[in-house]
């Protein structure tokens, strides 16, 4: 065993006999954000909220199908984000699912969608938490949506059925959610030899790293799911603007 | 059409084959949450933080953990299975005409 395998190893031990019960997982725990940070997040997303709640209502007026697409991006949500996936670095995320429907459905939809599955998570699973749910919307369901819709934008090109940029999409966007928590957590506690800077590399060590593999199955299975609708679009089974 | 089905079929293997080779990899890691391991480094970097509230509710068992888990899984698995259900059947309509 490397050293530092076990430095990390007997840490963890330490971490578990001292935590009476690991129920947490990978969005920012209850309490771990200082009151400021919590409150500044939390406006944060009020105004996404707003925009995503309109942007919800104009797509469930368009018409039947975009109101089953949309239940559809809602359960990608709902299922990717409960799976925790285990990663080469020895230790397990869950991906995110938002970049689908940001892709779809435009990023502030999404963080509606998201919000409920973080509600849904902090409130019955002890996952992620209320006081730091404002923070926990600001990277799954803002940044990380914006990020995918972004680069689909940009890369899409005009081709029917733009494969790379959909899985470059919801790639970068798990990956951006998982880099806005390190981002977000950095800020809150600074190194206090390297400052906010050394302690970025910390937390991104930590989650990003391990988000990378999983970052990618989330691209893939992204791109299966958006392949089957392209399909049926052309088909004209699937009756969307 | 068909191109589509088997484009799809060998991501599936590869997303799959990505998710399996840690598991092969690394035998003997410990695949614990890498919150956890955040709520390390915090205790690294600020010794003296409290975390000042606590989980309203916390489920009182790694089974029932898991049972919450399954059901946040089989509501999404419905919808998803449903839509795509849905439009599966009026694929076949269209194709089998």
């Amino acid at each position: 065993m490397k050293k530092k395998d076990l430095v990390r190893n007997i840490s963890l031990v330490a971490l578990f006999s001292l935590t009476p019960q690991i129920t947490h997982a990978m969005h920012i725990m209850e309490g771990f954000l200082p009151m400021k940070w919590a409150i500044i997040w939390g406006v944060l997303c009020i105004p996404f909220l707003v925009m995503g709640l309109k942007a919800i209502k104009k797509n469930l007026g368009k018409g039947a199908d975009e109101k089953m697409l949309l239940g559809l991006v809602g359960g990608f949500v709902f299922v990717l984000s409960a799976l925790k996936i285990p990663s080469v670095t020895g230790s397990c995320s869950h991906p995110t699912g938002v970049g689908l429907g940001a892709i779809l459905f435009g990023p502030t939809s999404m963080t509606v969608i998201g919000l409920i599955v973080l509600l849904f998570q902090s409130l019955l699973l002890a996952h992620g938490g209320l006081t730091t749910l404002g923070a926990n919307v600001f990277s799954m369901a803002i940044v990380g949506p914006f990020v995918s819709y972004g680069i689909f934008k940009l890369l899409k090109g005009d081709k029917k059925n733009p494969k790379m940029a959909v899985f470059l999409a919801a790639t970068l966007g798990d990956l951006a959610t998982y880099v806005m928590t390190s981002i977000q957590l950095s800020i809150a506690f600074p190194d206090s030899a390297g400052g906010m800077i050394a302690s970025i590399g910390k937390f991104l060590t930590v989650f990003a790293v391990t988000q990378i593999p999983l970052a990618i199955v989330e691209g893939i299975i992204t791109v299966i799911v958006y392949n089957l609708i392209v399909q049926y679009k052309e088909e004209g089974v699937l009756d969307i603007g | 059409m068909d191109n589509v089905k088997k484009q799809n079929r060998i991501l599936f293997l590869l997303a799959l084959a990505i998710i399996i080779a840690p598991l092969i990899l690394r035998v003997g890691a410990e695949f614990g949450g890498s919150d956890d391991q955040a709520e390390g480094v915090i205790t690294e970097l600020a010794p003296d933080y409290e975390p000042w509230a606590e989980p309203l509710w916390e489920p009182p068992s790694g089974e029932i953990e898991s049972l919450l888990f399954s059901v946040q899984v089989a509501i999404g698995a419905l919808a998803i299975g449903y839509v795509l259900g849905t439009f599966r059947e009026r694929h076949r309509n269209v194709t089998n005409r």
